[in-house]
């Protein structure tokens, strides 16, 4: 069975609960609703045979409501299939874990908490994985400056704002194509 | 030299010693004698240190120089090559490595992101490590090959040479007793 039998096969499943599908050169992405995304991962993982997970990352939609997504990227032992799995989280929300699924959920769980801090529920160990305990910012959202933000826990770590000086790493939010968003892309006259 | 046994030791002058007398200052000696053991405490945090390691080794082979006895303990080493990116949760077991070591210590920061932090001018990343402790040497390099290390490890030998760490001691205490 193929990645788009099964998408077809969860539409059968779960109707509503699954917002949308999308096939893009062969790559099937299903966009779910919050609330059944646990039972959807879980059909995959137990009916389908997705046994693997192979990425869980997130996305901050920064000035969009609900804000945050959830990207989950999953395949079968063999790799003769892939799925992509997408959906919606708000500021306050929390996601269901998915580490009784897959046991290699555990850290990609904790290195989206640490850097977009999205909190998860049922998670044995959620904890940052990166930055140290007591850091108080989430680096990966997008209202956190790239020069970052000064901080001081004693004795464990502290931050400084790295000098950017306007150099080629800054991008600048609003612009309407790449070339006036990012500097380096520009055309020298 | 061999030691003559005790029954022939004489008291007398003996004029084959001469030869063997050099005549010099007590900074030049001792430093002469540092500059030529230096124990380097490998600091290796990313892609320099591979660089670090290949110095080492046969093709680089810094024992030409009297360098080659890496200590992986700082309390055995005099030293700190920084090679590579201390990012700030590295910083403050950098900074303790350094305060574990017995003076007189030296540090090398080698490579871009020792220096400045290099290309990460990140949230995570000291922006060079001379923010917490004193470098002697700044290698620039992304990262530097080799011969550019042993070319920072001489420049730190010359620096040592030109030490008065004896003489300031002495006026220190000429001072004290005045």
């Amino acid at each position: 069975m193929s990645a788009a039998a099964d998408v077809t096969k969860l539409r059968e499943t779960f109707g509503e609960k699954i917002w949308e599908t999308l096939e893009f050169r062969g790559e099937q992405t299903v966009r779910v609703e919050l609330g059944s995304l646990h039972d959807i991962l879980a059909k995959c993982r137990n009916d389908l045979a997705y046994e693997m997970i192979l990425d869980i990352s997130s996305l901050d939609h920064f000035g969009d409501d609900p804000r945050f997504e959830m990207v989950y990227e999953i395949a079968t032992l063999d790799d003769s299939k892939h799925l992509r799995i997408k959906a919606k989280v708000g500021e306050d929300e929390k996601v269901p874990s998915v580490t009784d699924l897959w046991a290699g959920a555990d850290w990609h769980e904790r290195e989206v908490w640490d850097m977009m801090g999205i909190p998860f529920s049922g998670h044995p160990n959620l904890k940052r994985i990166l930055m140290w305990e007591g850091y108080p910012y989430f680096p990966l959202r997008k209202d956190f400056p790239l020069a970052g933000r000064p901080t001081d826990m004693p004795d464990v770590a502290f931050t400084g704002v790295a000098p950017l000086e306007g150099g080629p790493f800054v991008t600048s939010a609003g612009g309407e194509d790449v070339a006036r968003r990012e500097p380096r892309a520009q055309v020298v006259k | 030299m061999v030691s003559p046994s005790p029954s022939t030791l004489h008291t007398a002058y003996d004029s084959k010693i001469e030869g063997n007398v050099i005549i010099t200052r007590v900074d030049a000696a001792i430093n002469w004698m540092r500059k030529n053991s230096l124990w380097p405490m490998p600091m290796g945090l990313a892609c320099c240190a591979i660089e670090l390691m290949a110095t080492a080794s046969s093709r680089f082979d810094i024992s030409r120089f009297g360098m080659e006895v890496m200590r992986f303990s700082p309390r055995q080493a005099d030293v700190l090559i920084v090679s590579g990116t201390v990012t700030y949760k590295m910083a403050l077991a950098v900074k303790r490595v350094w305060d574990q070591m017995p003076e007189p210590k030296w540090c090398i920061a080698m490579g871009a992101c020792a220096s400045s932090g290099g290309m990460y001018r990140s949230y995570a990343v000291l922006q060079g490590i001379d923010k917490l402790i004193p470098v002697d040497v700044y290698i620039s390099g992304c990262p530097p090959r080799p011969e550019a290390l042993i070319e920072g490890l001489m420049k730190l030998q010359t620096k040592i040479e030109g030490e008065h760490s004896t003489m300031d001691q002495k006026r220190t205490f000429i001072d004290e007793i005045a």
